[in-house]
């Protein structure tokens, strides 16, 4: 009886086929959340925005507040140090520099040296000037500016306002 | 097969789990080559450490909490101080992990330089090298748990690393620590992996690496082809004099555990009097991820690789391609040796000149790999970097060289 045989071994390669797609799919969706579960939490994404006061701050200061996680630099510069049109950030007209303070070679935090108005990383010798561009060692670009809105003598930072807009422009 | 009445328990094992045939396959008549030194002793040595670890660390297991508001404090006082002997588990602890480098390393640059991993034993070298990145990626872990200063920064510089794979690179690092800094979801994902995920493979691993071993042998000093089927007759019929062959149990591992015996004085040494080199004091400051310390350092045995990337200071890609390449060249040794005859180094000229310049070179890393990147430091490491890939670029020439009768 070809035909019943026939039958068998279609009903066999059909069973075959459905439980490995099966299993295949139930892989994918595993794997998909094994993926996920290792993504950062909806609580840790949701960080919010940080307002920072720096109408009281004294020329060649700099502060350093937390971001989502993050230092930021906020320098504000004095008369001797150069300007950078690309990324001064003029707040009442002042010229301040605000930087994600983190090493673009490998993310130390580097430190601010006030005598030699630069930044410096511990980690492999990198320099940035007070524009936070790169200028010696491995790190490979200009330390990062965070998004950033102007209000008033205040900075916003997690906020794109059009004076960041302006800036990336020119990047 | 009849099931019979047996005797005592032996019997009885044998006849359901047929132990008389295992006991002769794995120990009694598995075949060691008398012609070895203690350098094969090392193999063992390993295994001890990786049971000292597993059994220390199940004690620290029991008081560490994997938060970072605990962590730090867990490790440094309620083990350090309150819990009777927790010192101990956590020095034996430190102590295994990092000595445990020294003699893996031991352990390559021997099959290295005895050409234990060509002709038939290219999986005990692959299984080998998969145990050393194991290991690796163990010892990283393990070193975030204590939530130190060196801790975060390790992981903060580590985790990184990874930021510069094109394209996905820096969402993977967000992946990787599950936030956008390390931070307490890194420290519990990356306790899962020291404590549960990673020991598993790695047990999977070293029953590979033993099995690997098991059908061409272990190699000699000579890098003589025995027949150890012959061999084995001869042992058997009592010519144990004349018999290149001795059994693996009793008779090698009873040499071995000399050198185990040693090896464990030296060990247990450090562990009483010596343990500071395994524990940094920058370590013993918590973790802030708002101040990098001046100067930080990985442990030593990853000083070699990261001098190879720091070694290319004026260029972040450079640095990171070198990187990734010295960290898997050597499973590439058995393909970049191209003379298939397995002899010691000291029968191949030039060979041997490349082990000692490789071992020099490894040391040379080393050393300027803990030293402040500045100044002249920097051009020196550069060179031992260049050094090193150029070492792995000329083997393939010089071993070709040998094989077409270069060297008797
Ligand atoms: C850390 C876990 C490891 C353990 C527990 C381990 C254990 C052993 C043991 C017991 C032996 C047999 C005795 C001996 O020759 O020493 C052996 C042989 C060998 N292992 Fe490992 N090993 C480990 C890691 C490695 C690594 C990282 C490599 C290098 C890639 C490696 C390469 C070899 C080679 C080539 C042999 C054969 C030696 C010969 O034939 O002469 N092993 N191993
Ligand atoms: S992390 Fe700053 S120079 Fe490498």
């Amino acid at each position: 009886m070809a035909g019943c045989d026939c039958n068998r071994r279609g009903f066999i390669k059909g069973a075959g086929a459905a439980l490995g797609v099966t299993a295949a799919a139930g892989a994918g969706l595993t794997a998909y959340a094994m993926k996920k579960t290792w993504d950062p939490l909806p609580s840790v994404v949701a960080a919010g925005k940080v307002i920072v006061d720096v109408s009281g701050m004294e020329e060649g200061q700099l502060s350093l507040v937390e971001y989502r996680g993050k230092p930021v630099f906020i320098l504000k510069k004095t008369g001797d140090m150069p300007s950078n049109e690309k990324r001064d950030v003029v707040v009442e007209g002042n010229r301040y520099t605000v930087v994600i303070g983190i090493c673009t070679h490998l993310g130390c935090i580097p430190a601010y040296l006030p005598g030699e108005s630069m930044f410096k990383c511990a980690c492999h010798g990198g320099e940035f000037d007070s524009s936070g561009v790169n200028t010696f060692g491995p790190p490979p670009k200009p330390m990062v500016i965070p998004e950033f809105k102007i209000e008033g003598g205040k900075i916003v930072l997690g906020e794109e306002g059009p004076e960041y807009k302006k800036l990336m422009a020119m990047a | 097969m009849e099931i019979k009445k047996s005797a005592n328990v032996g019997e009885w094992l044998d006849q359901r789990l047929g132990t008389t045939m295992l006991a002769k396959v794995l120990m009694t008549e598995y075949w060691i080559p008398k012609n070895i030194n203690f350098l094969w002793a090392f193999g063992v040595v390993l295994m001890t450490l990786f049971a000292l670890l597993v059994i220390s660390g199940m004690f620290l297991l029991m008081y560490y909490k994997p938060d970072t508001a605990l962590a730090f404090n867990s490790v440094n006082y309620t083990i350090m101080q309150e819990v009777a002997y927790g010192w101990l588990f956590r020095h034996i602890h430190a102590v295994a992990a990092s000595v445990v480098f020294l003699v893996i390393y031991i352990h390559m640059l021997t099959g290295i330089y005895y050409g234990s991993y060509k002709s038939g034993r290219e999986m005990i070298w692959i299984s080998g090298m998969l145990l050393f990145v194991t290991f690796s990626a163990e010892g990283f872990s393990g070193y975030m748990l204590p939530w130190g200063q060196m801790s975060y920064w390790a992981a903060q510089v580590i985790t990184n690393l990874f930021g510069a794979i094109p394209f996905i690179g820096p969402d993977l690092v967000i992946w990787i620590r599950g936030d956008y800094v390390v931070s307490d979801a890194t420290l519990t994902r990356f306790f899962a992996l020291h404590v549960f995920i990673l020991p598993l493979i790695i047990m999977g691993i070293i029953g590979l690496h033993f099995y690997s071993l098991r059908i061409p042998h272990v190699n000699n000093q000579e890098g003589e082809e025995v027949d150890f089927e012959a061999e084995a007759r001869k042992y058997k019929a009592g010519e144990k004099k004349k018999a290149k062959v001795i059994p693996f149990w009793p008779v090698f591992l009873s040499k071995d555990i000399f050198v185990l015996s040693v090896f464990l004085v030296f060990f247990f040494y450090l562990v009483f009097f010596h343990y500071g080199f395994a524990m940094d004091p920058i370590n013993f400051i918590p973790a802030d991820s708002m101040k990098t310390p001046p100067h930080i350092y990985p442990e030593w045995y990853f000083l070699w690789s990261y001098e190879v990337l720091r070694g290319f200071f004026f260029s972040a890609d450079l640095g990171l391609i070198a990187f990734g390449i010295a960290n898997v060249i050597f499973f590439l040794m058995p393909w970049l040796d191209r003379d298939p005859a397995v002899k010691p180094a000291a029968k191949r000229p030039y060979f041997f000149i490349w082990f000692w310049v490789l071992i020099v070179d490894l040391i040379g890393l080393t050393i300027w790999g803990k030293l402040p990147p500045t100044g002249v430091n920097a051009y020196i490491g550069f060179v031992f970097s260049i050094l090193f890939l150029a070492l792995f670029i000329i083997l393939p020439m010089i071993s070709k060289a040998e094989r077409n009768g270069g060297a008797k």
